[in-house]
């Protein structure tokens, strides 16, 4: 079981979060405009990485916001959070990986 | 029964507080203090079980959590529990046990037949068996299941308490033996926050188990004492006894289990019988021990075959002689320092076969100066006696170990104490995914690179003299609490000193040579609990069986309860001598939590009965049970399902309600629908996004069904929405799904639209909801609505306005789900039943009829209503339900609208909402019936679909049905046949989904 920062409570259980996958997946400006190859991307197509991920979570049940964490998907370890729309920190992702 | 083993003196026990207990139905006594294993061994009884496969007899092999052998039924009725170690279980007063692998009895049984067609049962039997003719499988399966069980899961439900709690600490330190005992004291003295978990009842680990060791040069349990004194008086120190450390989980968090009252058997009073610790450690000092390695020789799992090591625990802690007369085998010292013990303790022993050609050391020095007879070179090669030892072959040696010299020499004995070296304690550090590396200098697996805050000490890490052992628990303490951020303080202290006796050097001889050409030579057991012989292991190899992960689960060495404590080392050491590799590259299996089972009961805590879910009632739900009603689960909350009056069915109930709805007025406790409360200058924005329909130009007092979809385009909710001011919305959801929908909208006001002015809140439980629906509604509402207009003008269909209903504010919202003209009424929730029991004195002269879920569903399904849930199952569009009428052509955009033009989606032959019409009117569909065309012939049938709804419909006289078709709406009048399971076929006819007043004529005036 992770202990996952919070970026607004701090460091919490894993229970109290949800998961909400890759992170940084923006929404097509204009749906229409895309085709059905980029739009089912989009919507089903995800990365399956081995090393460090940038994935969401909510704190549902605490603060109910939505975040971002930088979470190795070897080893777990957690190596940032940071809140939604903000850029990813700085890390050395290929070393990582 | 005399305890006729037990010496007359010393051990750790309580002869003043004799207790009784019963072990396959014959009576012994104990001491306080005992294990049963103990008591049992005290009583002479070595025979404690048939083994899994073969059913031979089996006897206690160890004396902690790695017993293979003795495994116990304890308890009678809903208190027995299956498969406990004999060698764990405290003994107290009335303790009731029986052997469990064993039938009809232990002394006798039919699954010895299994040793002797022992050549039918060899490695990957299993597998064999499923490859077989399965109807073979069908006829062995009862016998082998019957003669191969583990135990018996206990009759009735667990009358037991457990409990749950949580904890935080700067250092766990599992194990309190002489290194975590050092650990804890260098961690506590530095003001760390320290958690010391130990499995057994007393602290000071192996240091029961010897004799005459000293410490800062006190006796050893003087130390324990004084340590023991220290720790409890530090206020920042836990220490947890009788607690075992199960599982090393990610992120520091260890899972371990407290036996609160296990050990005073049943009488619980107000503590828990055991309860679960979820601990999340800055820290953790592992200093779990190492267990004893058997060798692996002809007939090595008869009765009184034991671990030399227990053999000295039995004597030093419980003051148990575990036999008469002895003979050791060993490869390193420890062989000789359970022969001083044994021979101290008054048992003739009769000779040390030590492996080694020359064996030396502290303790071998001792047993040629106490005039021990050692047979250097040589081995056992051979045992004899059914339930138990009595005699051994001893032979020498080649000098590479691979054969045995001449015939050798048969010494009588009851007792065979073997060592074959120490396996450390890896489990918690493997499952902490620590990598294990090979010391081929220890000749056994020790903690590699730590993957988290972690460090082992003591002998869990290979470092055997026990000074070695507390300076390095010490230092690790220490340690740990500095990177646990405890800053050092001046008390910490010096590390305890004693002296370093050794178990090395060793001579590893993995399989020891029998002899006797194979296949006539007894079997070499590696895995007891398993019951694989060192001959099943090559005999996977042989088959091509190469990786020792597939070795493992193709022998199943290793696996189970077990998790290769006592075997893995012997298995791996085998593998890599038949294959010729070194054992660093054959590589380890992984351990596996749990590291000895736990129960159920403790998973589950508190969490049971009442307390497994929340339940949720509504304001008015007093009055529904003293209706009578029949309740059903939505969610948590607990709906009136339908109302029956005396003498009526179900069906008859349901259908008085659904007449009364259409015929004067129905009304139904509608509060469970979620309510979510939206405000903000973009809410109107807001909706649009998530909504199919549009809703900027829905005006304020009044209401719009909405249809809410996924980004894949598929329904996930839908239900009415109104506007209450000009930024101020009142949205509903379907009951169960209220949650869910918020989260839903959260998460896309957060991370698409944090730009929108919008602001969500659940508003459910701050307001009760009642239905009242059917021509007399408009009536009866006027009655007790004062002066609000209801006319037709002032609060259409679709409109909301606010009044007083029986003088309670309200908010009147006039929709409908019954197709009846309908109004909801939403009330403050602590006003609920004072609404509900107005309407309900009001309505008498109306003839009003509470109604359920039941009558609900039959109303909406004759008006084709679907429910997200029933007609929807995650994989269905708008347009699949015949539903484009709500998806807006004109906004650009709506999460999930471009989804709805994808190729899939579009596609003619998808699944579409139609109606069913049986030809028999009378006959009522199964819910979730498939559909097929034509005569049904040999399988495969293509399906077409299946029933969502299906319900009698007393208004129309007959059975109506929802389904879900491939191209439905192209199928209009064509016949589909039902196959049934009770192999019956319903023809029916495909039709529109809208049984009663298409026009929809009823809701208006
Ligand atoms: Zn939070």
């Amino acid at each position: 079981m992770l202990v996952i920062p919070c970026p607004h409570c701090g460091p919490r259980c894993e229970i109290e979060f949800s998961y909400g996958g890759q992170a940084h997946i923006a929404r097509p400006q204009d749906p229409a405009a895309a085709d059905d190859a980029t739009w089912a991307d989009y919507v089903f197509m995800r990365d399956n990485t081995k090393g460090v991920f940038l994935e969401r979570w909510v704190h549902s049940h605490g603060c109910r916001q939505w975040f971002n964490v930088a979470r190795h998907t070897v080893t777990y370890e957690i190596l940032a959070s940071y809140e939604t729309g903000a850029a990813p920190p700085n890390l050395d992702l290929e070393s990582q990986a | 029964m005399t305890q006729s083993f037990r010496l007359p003196e010393g051990g750790v026990i309580d002869r003043g507080r004799r207790l009784g207990f019963r072990f396959d139905g014959r009576d012994y006594m104990g001491c306080a203090g005992d294990t049963l294993a103990s008591a049992l061994l005290a009583n002479g009884v070595h025979l404690t079980g048939r083994s899994f496969k073969y059913h031979r007899p089996r006897g206690i092999l160890s004396a902690g959590a790695e017993e293979p052998n003795a495994l116990i039924q304890l308890g009678e009725g809903a208190r027995c529990e299956p498969n406990l170690r004999a060698t764990q279980i405290e003994l107290f007063d009335g303790l009731i046990a029986r052997s469990q692998n064993r039938w009809p009895s232990l002394d006798f049984d039919i699954g010895a037949l299994n040793n002797r067609m022992s050549r039918l049962l060899p490695s990957g039997f299993y597998y064999k068996t499923f490859m077989w003719p399965a109807s073979f499988w069908m006829k062995y399966e009862f016998i082998i299941r019957h003669s191969a069980g583990l135990g018996q899961a206990p009759e009735g439900r667990d009358p037991d308490r457990y409990d749950k709690t949580f904890a935080h600490c700067d250092v766990l330190v599992v194990g309190a033996g002489p290194s975590g005992l050092a650990a804890a004291l260098a961690a506590g003295r530095g003001g760390a926050r320290v958690i010391l978990a130990e499995q057994d009842a007393l602290l000071g680990g192996s240091l029961w188990s010897g004799n005459g060791e000293t410490i800062d040069g006190a006796p050893a349990r003087d130390w324990i004492e004084a340590a023991r004194r220290e720790l409890e008086a530090m206020a920042e120190v836990t220490i947890l006894t009788r607690t075992l450390a199960y599982g090393y989980f990610d992120h520091n968090f260890v899972a371990l289990v407290e036996r609160v009252t296990d050990h005073l058997g049943g009488v619980a009073g107000k503590q828990p019988r055991q309860r679960l610790w979820k601990l999340r450690a800055k820290q953790v000092v592992l200093a779990t021990g190492a267990i004893e390695r058997p060798l692996v020789f002809a007939g090595n799992d008869r009765p009184g075959i034991m671990l030399a090591d227990a053999c000295r625990t039995y004597v030093n802690r419980f003051a148990v002689q575990p036999g008469k007369r002895a003979v050791v085998f060993t490869n390193n010292e420890s062989g000789h320092l359970a022969a001083l013990d044994m021979a101290a303790a008054g048992i003739d022993v009769a000779a040390i076969a030590d492996l080694r050609e020359d064996p030396m050391g502290p303790a071998s020095e001792r047993t040629e100066a106490a005039g021990l007879r050692v047979i250097p070179g040589s081995a056992v090669v051979g045992t004899k006696g059914e339930r138990r030892v009595k005699q051994v072959r001893i032979a020498r040696l080649n000098p590479d170990g691979t054969q045995a010299l001449a015939a050798g020499e048969n010494l009588d004995c009851d007792v065979l104490a073997m060592s074959g070296g120490w396996n450390p304690s890896l489990h918690l550090f493997s499952q902490s995914r620590g990598k294990v590396r090979f010391d081929s200098g220890l000749g056994c697996f020790v903690p590699g690179a730590s993957a988290q805050a972690e460090r082992s000490a003591g002998s869990c890490n290979g470092v055997f003299g026990l000074n070695d052992c507390l300076a390095q628990g010490f230092n690790a303490g220490k340690q740990a609490a500095q990177d646990a951020g405890i800053k050092a303080g001046s008390k910490g202290g010096a590390a305890p000193q004693a002296g370093n006796g050794d178990f090395l050097p060793a001579r590893w001889i993995w399989e020891v040579p029998s002899g006797k050409p194979a296949g006539r030579a007894g079997k070499a057991f590696v895995d007891f609990q398993n019951d694989v012989t060192a001959n099943d292991l090559k005999l996977a190899l042989r088959e091509g069986y190469e990786s020792i992960e597939h070795v493992k689960r193709y022998t199943t060495t290793g696996m189970g309860t077990d998790q290769g404590k006592t075997s893995n080392v012997n298995a791996i050491g085998i593998v890599a001598q038949t294959q010729g590799r070194e054992i660093p590259d054959v590589g380890v299996t992984t351990f596996r939590p749990p590291y000895t089972p736990v129960t159920f009961g403790v998973f589950a805590g508190r969490d049971v009965d009442d307390l497994l879910d929340p339940v949720r009632k509504t304001p008015i739900h007093d009055w529904h049970e003293r209706a009578g009603a029949a309740f059903e689960d939505v969610g948590q909350w607990k709906r009136p399902w339908y109302f029956p009056q005396a003498g009526e069915t179900m069906h008859q109930a349901v259908n008085r309600e659904v007449k009364a709805a259409r015929e004067s007025a129905g009304i139904m406790d509608a509060t469970t629908l979620g309510k979510i409360d939206i405000q903000g200058r973009d809410s109107a924005e807001f909706l649009n996004r998530v909504y199919t329909n549009a809703w900027t130009k829905l005006a304020v007092g009044r209401c719009r069904y909405g249809l809410m979809l996924n980004e894949a385009g598929m329904v996930i909710d839908d239900g009415v929405t109104a506007r209450l001011g000009e930024f101020h919305y009142l949205m509903t959801t379907t009951s169960g799904n209220a949650a869910p929908v918020l989260a839903h909208l959260e998460e896309y006001l957060q991370t698409e639209w944090p730009d929108l002015d919008v602001h969500l809140t659940s508003v459910t439980d701050q307001f009760a909801t009642v239905t009242i629906s059917g021509p007399k509604a408009r009536a009866l509402l006027a009655d007790v609505a004062g002066d609000m207009d209801l006319g037709s003008q002032a609060l259409p269909h679709m409109g909301v306005g606010d009044g007083r209903v029986a003088g309670i504010a309200a908010r009147i919202a006039r929709i409908s789900f019954t197709g009846e003209m309908s109004y909801e009424i939403n009330v403050p929730a602590s006003c609920g039943l004072a609404l509900w029991q107005a309407l309900m004195t009001a309505g008498a002269k109306y003839a009003i009829v509470p109604y359920g879920t039941e009558a609900m569903h039959v109303l909406r399904a004759e008006k084709g209503f679907i429910i997200v849930g029933q007609e929807t199952d995650g994989s269905v569009t708008p347009i699949d339900l015949g539903m484009d009428w709500i998806v807006s052509k004109k906004k650009t955009d709506f999460i999930g609208k471009r989804s709805l033009t994808r190729p899939d989606i579009i596609k003619p032959d998808r699944k579409q909402l139609v109606g069913l019409l049986t030809g028999d009117p009378k006959e009522v569909l199964p819910e979730g019936a498939h559909l097929v065309e034509g005569a049904v012939g040999q399988p495969p049938v293509p399906m077409l679909g299946h029933v969502t709804s299906s319900y009698e419909s007393p208004n129309l006289g007959r059975s109506i049905a929802l389904a879900m078709i491939k191209g439905g709406r192209d199928r209009m009048g064509q016949s589909l046949q039902a196959p049934l399971a009770d192999g019956r076929t319903i023809a029916c006819t495909v039709t529109g989904p809208v049984f009663l007043d298409p026009e929809g004529t009823r809701l208006n005036d």
